[in-house]
């Protein structure tokens, strides 16, 4: 549904024509309501202006027909704008089943991307048109707010998790890229660009190359650098437990509750240990609050990832990505 | 609104048309006030609700290192001290007047024990390094092990800053509480001194009473805040 | 319609009763407090101006050139603190209030005279750290100090500028409490509760908010101290704390203070509607009720300024929901005001000329809300100057105009002098244009993707943001234009009667200015409310007539 409307951003995404649609229709109501009310007004305080000076007017208690029409009406139109509101609300946060990842690090004043094949960018990130693009974004100082006006699409990355956000551009170009909540001295200065590429470009980019090779990789590196792989055996004889298949399946912890290993749960366990403690093990392992940045953690997340449930071998930009999380928000 | 009086009483200020109206409106007034109490402490109680139900064993276990004789003793004497003013008001209706000011040095008084024992239970937590805050010369610290009744919560894995967190609300809830405690003794004072002077009598009593509202309700909060912070998770003894 | 024959003014009234400072400043009359903080909100009202216009000013060029990033971005904290904290929140309650409540009842005071005086004090000394704040530097957050950047980045003076706004919601607690007892319990005799003016209900509603949502705020502002100077940690990830709690505890208020904004504009308007047009207003009841009804719900609906904020979804739905169904109440009384002028006698005059021009700001900021609630829309609007433009169409727009209308309205009431007509009517135009020019321009830019406390911007916002600013500039010329002449009028201006306007309240039975004890007797009321008419010739109305009487060209000198 492709609805343009006057003073917009451009319509680069699958979504942008629907929110359209929705702000055009918002804007004739609120015109149409508008004009009506104001010709009404205009009408009875032409018609019934005061003609001398003892005039009073004619006294009209009320009418209960008129109120329950006037407030039930606007009242079942409310609700069909919410309902039309929240199914796109809905569809925007729903995770897509199958997409590109991105991972995206907010920080004062400037927006930095790792893409799975090991790219690094700032205040640019390359994206093929027409496939669906996810993003696992945080920060790493305050709340700032990814906004991409032409995808009509915004979220808050907030320091301590990760939010995620997916979008498919439906046309090549280079569109703003927008810090949308207050955030300091250069608020203004954190922008940049999305740039949509077609196909043949796209693989052109993306083998130019990463220096140091895939994310994965890198947190594979980096998990033994940290001496991670000294508790976390792939034998079982560590003394922390297996981390070869943990991603995208159900952990059971110490006080009985369960959830699915997602990216916020890797995250937390590096950040502090403690919170949750599997089954069977002892709370012994030290957290890395403050040696490891933003950045690294999602290396190691990305890691963990290529080697969770259901991925087979290595990690690559096509990789398929473990069983959806649930949406973090 | 029929006046008891011919003559316009002593107390009845210029505002208003009978003593009757004018009790109406300050008792209003003061239940008003009351509501919004409740709205001021009530968030602290929900970050409290919030974080306990996000750190149930930190709870518990920071809970458990608090000191549950002193916090009984002062439940005791804040109840006491309910009970005093209570009678102070009652003897203010029945213009009582060496009756009242007893009663209210009384309630001042169990106040100022119940601000006492208080002063003693954060210095206690003061030296134990509970005290939430990082200074220069001055950090918290928790072991995770033997709390005040020597149980051992080895085995219990304990995030340290979920136990800070337990920490900061007591001394937020509490000192609150405690400034509102302060608040109500010079509420006191003042009806004492007004009392010596025979201010009160059958027909003129309300700031006692209201006062009455306030020193209950403040009371009250400590019902709430004394199970909440001291007994979490006594249970596990 | 100015006063043919000379008017004799009151011999003694409240304002010649007693003479210097200390009568003033230690009085414990309501209409003498009112001027105190008349004189304050005004003189926060152009500093809070005075930041707009440097806003404005950087504006006018993408590129950051006029100030520095670090100073326009306390310019924008200050104009929004000092606007909402100190203005907005309280003109109308604290000045039309406070003169206006014990008059339209019937009473002598305010329950507790001595409270109210405490009240503008407490907002004086508010008032005193802000200033003090502002002159050290100001605050670069946002008045809406999101953590964790207040509470652990920011090097503006985070908790000065807090513990001023903290201490100023006090004053507001206590206006509520003494409004809500007062009109409880000091009621002229016969004036039961369905004979009150609409300005009394609204009063009465905003009360309710005041009392229950300022401790809140005040709660949250004393925990991002405590953040700011001893790290608890309630707010910070790093110590197991939650950064976007703050926005739910700061939300909970600050979504019900708009509703403390409105409402009283929204009370003002109906005295001005009714008493202009000289009949009742349309469906008193309902509009009663909605007042009450906006200030209920409006406690419920605070999540919608978290949908993005990773909330979850289900949570954003349901508060979108609740948006909604605050509109409804909103809307009615629109639409009540519009039917009362059916068959009315409507005059042209200033306070009417404001009262429109509510009527058309308060349809567009409304209906614009409805996009906001929209969660799918929301998503791309939010932190846009889409959402500043809706709110400012709603304060200034709203409260503004009503304060503007009320003070044009109760002025021969307040002073007994009457202000120039022709010069306010004039005014009131150029405020029209001048608020359209500077806000409508920011609806396209927020759509069009230019985030808000951006202070340079892409080239394509230009335009836009020139045409804003332009229309700034008039506004304020607008602003000006009374504050000229009802200084003026102080001195100069015509004597006013008891009752300059035909209007119809306990208010306009007793002199302009009124002495300090307000009636020479306590009237005993047997009307009921916007009684121009006596009660047994009350028409019910059915929208066939209406139909029938509108499409028929009135007769000359009819009713």
């Amino acid at each position: 549904m492709q609805v343009p409307v006057p003073f917009s951003p451009d319509q680069a995404s699958s979504y942008s024509g629907q929110v359209d649609a929705l702000y055009g229709f918002l804007c004739v109501l609120t015109f149409v309501v508008g004009v009506v009310l104001s010709l009404v007004i205009i009408y009875f305080a032409i018609k019934y202006r005061r003609r001398e000076e003892t005039e009073v007017g004619k006294p009209i208690e009320g009418s209960m027909k008129l109120e329950l029409a006037w407030s039930i009406i606007p009242f079942c139109l409310s609700m069909g704008i919410f309902v039309w509101g929240a199914s796109l609300y809905y569809k925007m946060y729903r995770a897509p089943g199958e997409a590109l990842e991105v991972y995206v690090v907010a920080k004062q004043w400037m927006w930095k991307f790792q893409h799975l094949d090991g790219q690094r960018e700032i205040n640019e990130l390359h994206v093929p048109v027409g496939r669906k693009i996810k993003l696992m974004l945080t920060t790493e100082d305050v709340i700032h707010s990814f906004f991409v006006p032409a995808f009509r699409v915004k979220l808050d990355v907030v320091p301590g998790k990760y939010s995620t956000m997916w979008f498919e551009p439906t046309k090549a170009g280079r569109f703003h890229l927008f810090c949308a909540e207050y955030c300091g001295t250069s608020h203004s200065g954190m922008i940049g660009w999305i740039d949509v590429m077609e196909a043949a470009e796209y693989q052109s980019w993306l083998s130019g190359g990463a220096a140091e090779g895939s994310l994965a990789s890198s947190g594979e590196k980096l998990f033994q650098q940290l001496a991670c792989n000294t508790c976390h055996r792939s034998d079982a004889q560590g003394r922390g437990p297996v981390l070869e298949g943990v991603f995208g399946k159900e952990v059971q912890f110490q006080d009985g509750q369960r959830l699915i290993a997602d990216e916020s749960y890797i995250r937390e366990s590096i950040i502090t240990p403690r919170a949750k403690v599997v089954a069977g093990f002892q709370p012994i392992m030290p957290t890395f609050q403050g040696q490891v940045s933003e950045e690294q953690l999602l290396q190691l997340v990305a890691y963990l990832k290529s080697i969770g449930a259901k991925s087979p071998g290595a990690a690559s930009t096509n990789a398929q990505p473990a069983k959806p999380a649930p949406p973090q928000q | 609104m029929a006046d008891t009086h011919t003559t316009t009483h002593a107390g009845l200020a210029h505002h208003f048309d009978d003593m009757e109206q004018q009790r109406e409106a300050g008792t209003l007034g003061m239940w008003a006030f009351l509501v919004t109490e409740v709205m001021f402490f009530g968030g602290l109680f929900l970050a409290y609700i919030l974080y306990r139900s996000r750190a149930p064993v930190e709870f518990a276990v920071a809970s458990n290192s608090l000191n549950v004789t002193m916090g009984f003793i002062n439940t005791l004497v804040l109840i006491c001290s309910s009970l005093t003013m209570a009678l102070a008001v009652y003897f203010s209706q029945t213009g009582k007047r060496n009756r009242i000011v007893l009663f209210l040095l009384l309630t001042m008084g169990l106040g100022l024990t119940f601000l006492v024992i208080k002063g003693f239970e954060y210095h206690e937590k003061y030296v134990e390094h509970h005290v939430p805050v990082r200074f220069a010369t001055y950090e918290f610290k928790w072991e995770g092990h033997a709390s005040a009744s020597g149980h051992e919560a080895a085995s219990i894995p304990v995030d340290n800053g979920k136990v800070e967190m337990f920490f900061w609300l007591y001394f937020a809830m509490t000192g609150v509480h405690a400034l509102h405690m302060i608040i109500g003794l010079g509420i006191l004072a003042t009806l004492v001194l007004m009392a010596r002077r025979g201010r009160f009598t059958p027909d003129y009593h309300s700031p006692v009473e209201l006062s009455g509202l306030y020193w209950h309700f403040v009371d009250i909060v400590w019902i709430f805040l004394f199970p909440l912070l001291y007994l979490v998770g006594a249970h596990l003894h | 319609m100015e006063i043919a024959e000379k008017v004799i003014p009151p011999r003694t009234h409240y304002l010649n009763a007693t003479y210097g400072v200390k009568s003033w400043l230690l009085t414990t009359d309501h209409k003498r407090i009112a001027l105190l903080y008349l004189a304050s909100v005004t003189f926060f009202f152009f500093l809070g101006g005075l930041f707009a216009v440097g806003i404005r000013l950087e504006l006018l060029t993408p590129k950051g050139d006029f100030v520095q990033a670090e100073t326009y971005n306390r310019m924008f904290t200050m104009h929004g603190v000092v606007m909402i904290f100190f203005f907005l929140i309280p003109a109308i309650p604290a000045v039309l209030g406070n003169f206006l409540v014990p008059l339209m009842i019937g009473a002598k005071d305010l329950a507790f005279p001595r409270i109210n005086l405490l009240s503008w004090y407490i907002y004086t000394l508010g008032a005193a750290f802000t200033v003090f704040a502002i002159i050290l530097g100001g605050v670069d957050t946002g008045w809406t100090f999101y953590t964790p950047y207040s509470s652990t980045y920011s090097n503006g003076n985070v908790v000065l500028t807090g513990v001023g706004a903290f201490i100023t919601g006090f004053s507001s607690i206590l206006t509520g409490l003494n409004f809500i007892v007062t009109i409880h319990t000091m009621r002229a005799p016969g004036l039961t509760w369905f004979r009150l003016p609409l300005f009394i209900w609204s009063h009465y509603a905003t009360s309710l908010i005041m009392i229950l949502g300022t401790p809140v705020i005040a709660v949250t502002l004393l925990l991002l101290a405590l953040e700011r100077i001893v790290h608890i940690g309630i707010f910070d990830p790093a110590l197991g704390g939650d950064p976007v709690l703050f926005q739910h505890l700061f939300w909970f208020y600050s979504h019900p203070a708009v509703y403390i904004m409105v409402l009283p504009a929204m009370g003002v308007i109906s005295e001005l509607v009714a008493n202009m047009t000289r009949k009742n207003i349309f469906g008193y009841k309902f509009v009663a009720f909605a007042s009450l009804a906006i200030a209920v719900f409006g406690f419920l609906v605070w999540g919608h300024h978290l949908f993005v904020s990773t909330q979850s979804v289900y949570a954003g739905m349901v508060f979108s929901i609740l948006s909604y169904a605050v509109a409804v109440p909103s809307a009615v009384k629109v639409f009540n005001w519009t039917a009362t002028l059916y068959k009315g006698s409507i005059s042209y005059n200033t306070p009417m000329l404001y009262a429109f021009g509510f009527i058309g700001f308060f349809i567009i900021g409304g209906m614009t809300g409805l996009f906001l609630a929209a969660l799918g829309v929301d998503v791309h609007v939010h932190d846009t100057y889409f959402v500043v433009a809706h709110f400012h169409y709603i304060m200034v727009g709203g409260t503004i105009m009503g304060y503007l209308g009320g003070m044009h309205y109760w002025w021969p009431k307040i002073t007994g002098r009457m202000y120039p007509e022709a010069w306010a009517r004039f005014a009131a135009l150029v405020v029209f244009v001048g608020f359209n020019l500077t806000f409508f321009p920011q609806f396209l830019l927020g759509y069009m993707g230019m985030p808000r406390r951006y202070y340079a911007y892409p080239e394509e916002f230009q335009v836009l943001n020139v045409m804003s600013s332009a229309g700034a500039s008039i506004l304020g010329i607008g602003y000006l234009i009374p504050m000229i002449y009802f200084i003026w009028s102080m001195r100069y201006g015509p004597h006013a009667s008891a009752n300059p306007w035909g209007a119809f309240g306990l208010e306009w039975k007793t002199s302009s200015p009124p002495p300090t004890l307000n009636f020479e007797k306590t009237p005993v009321v047997t009307w009921e409310a916007y009684e121009f008419t006596p009660r047994e010739e009350m028409v019910v109305v059915s929208v066939r007539d209406v139909l029938d009487e509108t499409l028929r060209p009135r007769p000359v000198g009819s009713e």
